[in-house]
């Protein structure tokens, strides 16, 4: 079942379940230094595996880059 | 004989409790590659290293910042280009995740082109922080009332600019940095307009506590060299601070005897 979630602003049709099956899906496994917010909420690395992603959900991405 | 003002514990940079060997703090951006960056920072040796938290490449992988310096340097992330308090407050969520951090650069501007404080919004944004448990390090103006005001909302230090952010003019209005310096609390850490090293010998002269710099080392012909300049810089404007300058005035005063001239 596929479902649109908004992945760092960008809208995607996904077939995924939760956060850490999203993150695989995009290649990154690992999780040093990646963090994750759905809906405006951070949700820590532990809890990737368990937080369920919906139809709807928007999901950001980030980790650190080069900044003053 | 030993001329150095650090090694002593109550010489040294202490913001929120936590005591750092150098008071010269680094960014991490506009560097022309990770190489330059690494040796600049190595030159530098910066008490603490800003980063910023961005939206992950989900086309390309790419080296992580965490792993190419963490080892090394502590890290301190930035809230940079936030302007509301709900996105400076996830961002440094963000951050705190993804760095297992609580302190924070807390940056929150009022519009892109001046890149100036929105200074509303930084002190509910840090009022907000402070009671998240974060140890929070405001980018502010020179502005003594507004950095009071910041100390008063649980700022653990704060950052006022000496200048637009990247425009390498220096301390624009000295008379102002000296004032907070007075006046604050808290530690002050020039943020913002250093384009120089004698930039960051003034900030430590006029007493600040610590000095943080991106552009001019990052910018410079030579970065790792103008890293060891700033270095020295804020080690020489220290020790000139505590040192105590002369008084300024406006007529000579011949440090040569007057008495037992030749001739006449």
């Amino acid at each position: 079942m596929t479902a649109t979630i908004r992945v760092n602003g960008r809208d995607e049709r996904l077939a995924v379940a939760t956060v850490a099956e999203l993150l695989h899906l995009r290649g990154i496994d690992r999780p040093r230094g990646v963090a994750v917010a759905v809906n405006g909420a951070v949700v820590p690395a532990r809890r990737w595996t368990e937080v369920a992603l919906a139809p709807g959900d928007a999901i950001e991405i980030v980790k650190p880059f080069g900044g003053g | 004989m030993d001329t150095a003002t650090t090694n002593k514990p109550a010489e040294m940079l202490t913001i929120a409790g936590k005591s750092f060997a150098s008071r010269l703090l680094m960014g991490s951006g506009g560097y022309p590659n990770q190489q330059v960056l690494l040796d600049a920072l190595a030159a530098a040796q910066p008490a603490l290293v800003t980063v910023a938290i961005r939206r992950i490449s989900l086309e390309a992988y790419a080296e992580s910042l965490v792993d190419l310096l963490d080892e090394k340097y502590t890290l301190l992330p930035n809230t940079a280009g936030c302007m509301t308090v709900q996105d400076a407050v996830l961002t440094a969520e963000l951050g705190r995740e993804a760095l297992q951090t609580d302190w924070v650069k807390l940056e929150l501007i009022g519009d892109r082109e001046t890149q100036y404080p929105d200074v509303e919004q930084l002190l509910r944004a840090t009022e907000a922080l402070v009671k998240a448990g974060f140890t929070v390090l405001p980018y502010c103006n020179e502005d003594p009332v507004t950095c009071r005001k910041l100390a008063d909302a649980g700022a653990a230090a704060v950052m006022p600019l000496g200048s637009p952010i990247g425009s390498g003019l220096g301390i624009v209005n000295p008379y102002a940095i000296e004032r907070i310096v007075v006046t604050s609390p808290v530690p002050v850490i020039l943020d913002a307009g250093v384009g120089t090293a004698s930039d960051a010998a003034m900030a430590m002269e006029l007493g600040c506590d610590g000095v943080l710099l991106n552009t001019a080392v990052a910018k410079a012909r030579d970065p790792r060299r103008m890293a060891a300049a700033m270095r020295a810089a804020v080690a020489a404007g220290r020790d000139a601070r505590l040192a105590g300058r002369i008084p300024k005035r406006t007529q000579a005063e011949p440090s040569s005897p007057q008495l037992g001239l030749i001739g006449g």
